[in-house]
């Protein structure tokens, strides 16, 4: 699914990314744990395009296809979804606005016919429901007011209704009390499946009881410094980054 | 001085020019090099933007006249369409609006062109008896090389409402000004302006409040978004009069700048000669959030779709205090569809 291969990106002329190496097949679900400043936020914009982020050398491929080519809608629309660490505030354009407005763009990239509204909305009901989103929070402007929990629930209602192909987690678990972490983690399991990836980049250990991945990565100075099974994460936490400090 | 006078007289001196302070953003003198001959008769043409929400309708075609008066509590929704059919002439319309006192009018007005490189001034007068209500919501669509100035003159009543959303995409030259005497006593003005222009296009909203009298309100915001090498001119002037005091006024004009070419020029002004009023203005240019923008596009967004959408909730404001809700609909989409087209 996923091929990064000897990753270099920089950052108002500062390298971050130095050589990273990762593979993530289809159907598995893999963590990405690091320290803070290790780079793991800058690898969720690098694999999302986003502007700033300067890739100096190395390839990211999606099934193949070269991802770094295209432009961050063209990325969406191949099946490319970040949960954002820090989800934005849109004022005046209520969530279900928006929402179907990127689907419909995703489906016009892929040449697919759009969604109807009734059709939109049935779908948006069901999935708000095992949530536990309340249905009237997605016509009120997108997560402007909403709590760090909110917004969190609010990203993984996206992921499920665009039913991307690559998933990306960033931090997802930060600002989430234990009952709405089980939430989003159920959330999140629903949506594994054999033709999905997922990719959860997190500082701390706990999402990963809930979220259970097949492999561990550690990113340290901009590089994978180990990889290892779940019982990788359960170190980390016993032991902490030091050995991996650059 | 002004255009209605030049395209009278023939003379260019009429026109206004840089060195009037308020035409310094929007020179006629310059632009018009001679006076174009009148423009021939026309028959209209479509229907207009607000066909579907209003039966009755008026037609001004490349100038002329047009009376609209409702009696004492009388409650009407015209649509007032005023239309461009020419090519390189030129054309003058004069309208009188009068709302005797408690009668309510919906004046839809829409400028519409079906020709290029015309000259068209409107000049209007607007009177509100006593506690007579008027909701104008003007939708100008001129020809990218036209010039078209429109005027309103507009007098209230005691304890009238008046209220007024004009929504413009430039021309040539584009300027739509109202100038307001307000007699305090209870009456209330809301004065709202968007405006969405690209390309090499102008457009100038102006407006003059005047408070003269004790208790009176006004309300007033425009927002607007330049694109490509097109300019907005903002100049709003609130006067309170010695006297008119319990006066309560805003005013805020808000504008993104899409594109670096494109520019904003914006002139408040609160002149207060009296004592105990509330006042208030707020004034800013900016940009879209680069991070909304990123947002929107890993949602699966084309620059355009995000730029528009994002810029559709910024103007939306202004549009949702519309309150024909037929006229806000249309606003809506036209302003929806204008945004997607602004290059």
């Amino acid at each position: 699914m996923l091929e990064i291969q000897n990753l270099h990106a920089t950052v108002g002329g500062t390298e971050i990314l130095k050589g990273l190496t990762l593979s993530v097949p289809a159907g598995q679900v893999h963590a990405i744990m690091g320290p803070n400043g290790a780079g793991k936020s800058t690898l969720s914009y690098v694999l999302t395009g986003r502007e700033g982020y300067e890739v100096t050398d190395g390839t990211v491929t999606l099934d193949g296809e070269d991802l770094l080519a295209l432009e961050p809608d063209q990325r969406a629309a191949k099946g490319v979804f970040l949960s954002f660490q820090y989800p934005i505030e849109i004022p005046g354009v209520p969530g279900l606005t928006f929402l179907r407005t990127a689907l419909n763009a995703q489906k016009k990239a892929r040449g697919e016919d759009e969604v109807s509204a009734p059709e939109f909305l049935k779908r948006a009901r069901e999935v708000a429901k095992s949530l536990k989103i309340d249905f009237d929070m997605l016509k009120r402007p997108l997560n402007v007011g909403f709590s760090g929990g909110e917004k969190k629930r609010m990203e993984i209602f996206q992921m499920a209704m665009l039913s991307p192909r690559f998933l990306i987690l960033d931090e997802t678990d930060s600002g989430l009390d234990i009952d709405a972490l089980k939430v989003v983690a159920d959330g999140v399991n629903a949506l594994r499946s054999p033709d999905r990836s997922m990719l959860i980049i997190t500082h701390y250990q706990r999402l990963l009881d809930y979220i259970k991945p097949d492999q561990v990565h550690v990113l340290a100075a901009g590089r994978i410094a180990a990889s290892g099974g779940p019982e990788l994460a359960h170190q980390l936490e016993a032991e902490g980054y030091d050995k991996y400090a650059a | 001085m002004s255009l209605s006078r030049a395209l009278e007289t023939g003379d260019l001196a009429e026109l206004p020019s840089r060195r009037d302070e308020d035409w310094r953003w929007s020179d006629l003198r310059g632009l018009i090099r001679a006076i174009p001959p009148a423009s021939p008769d026309a028959s209209a043409r479509g229907e207009g933007p607000f066909a579907a929400v209003c039966s009755e309708t008026m037609l001004v075609i490349n100038g002329g006249s047009a009376r609209i008066h409702l009696a004492a509590g009388e409650k009407k929704t015209i649509a007032l369409r005023l239309i461009s059919r020419a090519e390189g002439t030129s054309h003058s319309a004069d309208v009188a609006v009068t709302v005797a006192e408690g009668a309510e009018l919906t004046l839809l007005e829409s400028h519409e062109s079906f020709g290029a490189g015309y000259i068209t001034d409107v000049e209007m007068d607007i009177t509100l008896g006593a506690s007579a209500v008027l909701e104008r919501v003007v939708v100008a669509t001129e020809a990218a090389d036209a010039i078209a100035v429109t005027l309103a003159r507009v007098g209230i009543g005691a304890g009238s409402k008046f209220a007024q959303t004009t929504l413009a995409i430039g021309a040539k030259r584009q300027r739509i000004e109202t100038r307001l005497a307000h007699p305090g006593a209870g009456a209330a003005v809301r004065l709202d302006g968007v405006y969405l222009v690209g390309e090499k296009r102008h457009t100038d909203l102006t407006s003059t409040v005047t408070h003269k009298g004790e208790g009176g309100t006004t309300d007033q915001l425009t927002k607007g978004a330049v694109a490509g090498q097109g300019r907005g001119v903002f100049q709003g002037r609130i006067t309170v009069e010695r006297g008119a005091d319990k006066t309560d006024a805003k005013m805020g004009h808000h504008a993104l700048i899409l594109d670096d070419r494109g520019e904003v020029d914006s002139k408040p002004e609160l002149l207060i000669f009296a004592d105990d009023v509330a006042c208030a203005h707020g004034n800013t240019v900016g940009q879209l959030d680069e991070q909304a923008i990123f947002y929107a596009r890993q949602r699966g967004m084309t620059l355009a779709e995000a730029r528009a959408l994002l810029t559709e909730a910024f103007i939306g404001e202004v549009i949702d205090r519309i309150e024909h809700d037929g006229a806000r609909d249309v606003a809506r989409t036209w302003a929806s569809e204008k945004l997607r087209g602004l290059t």
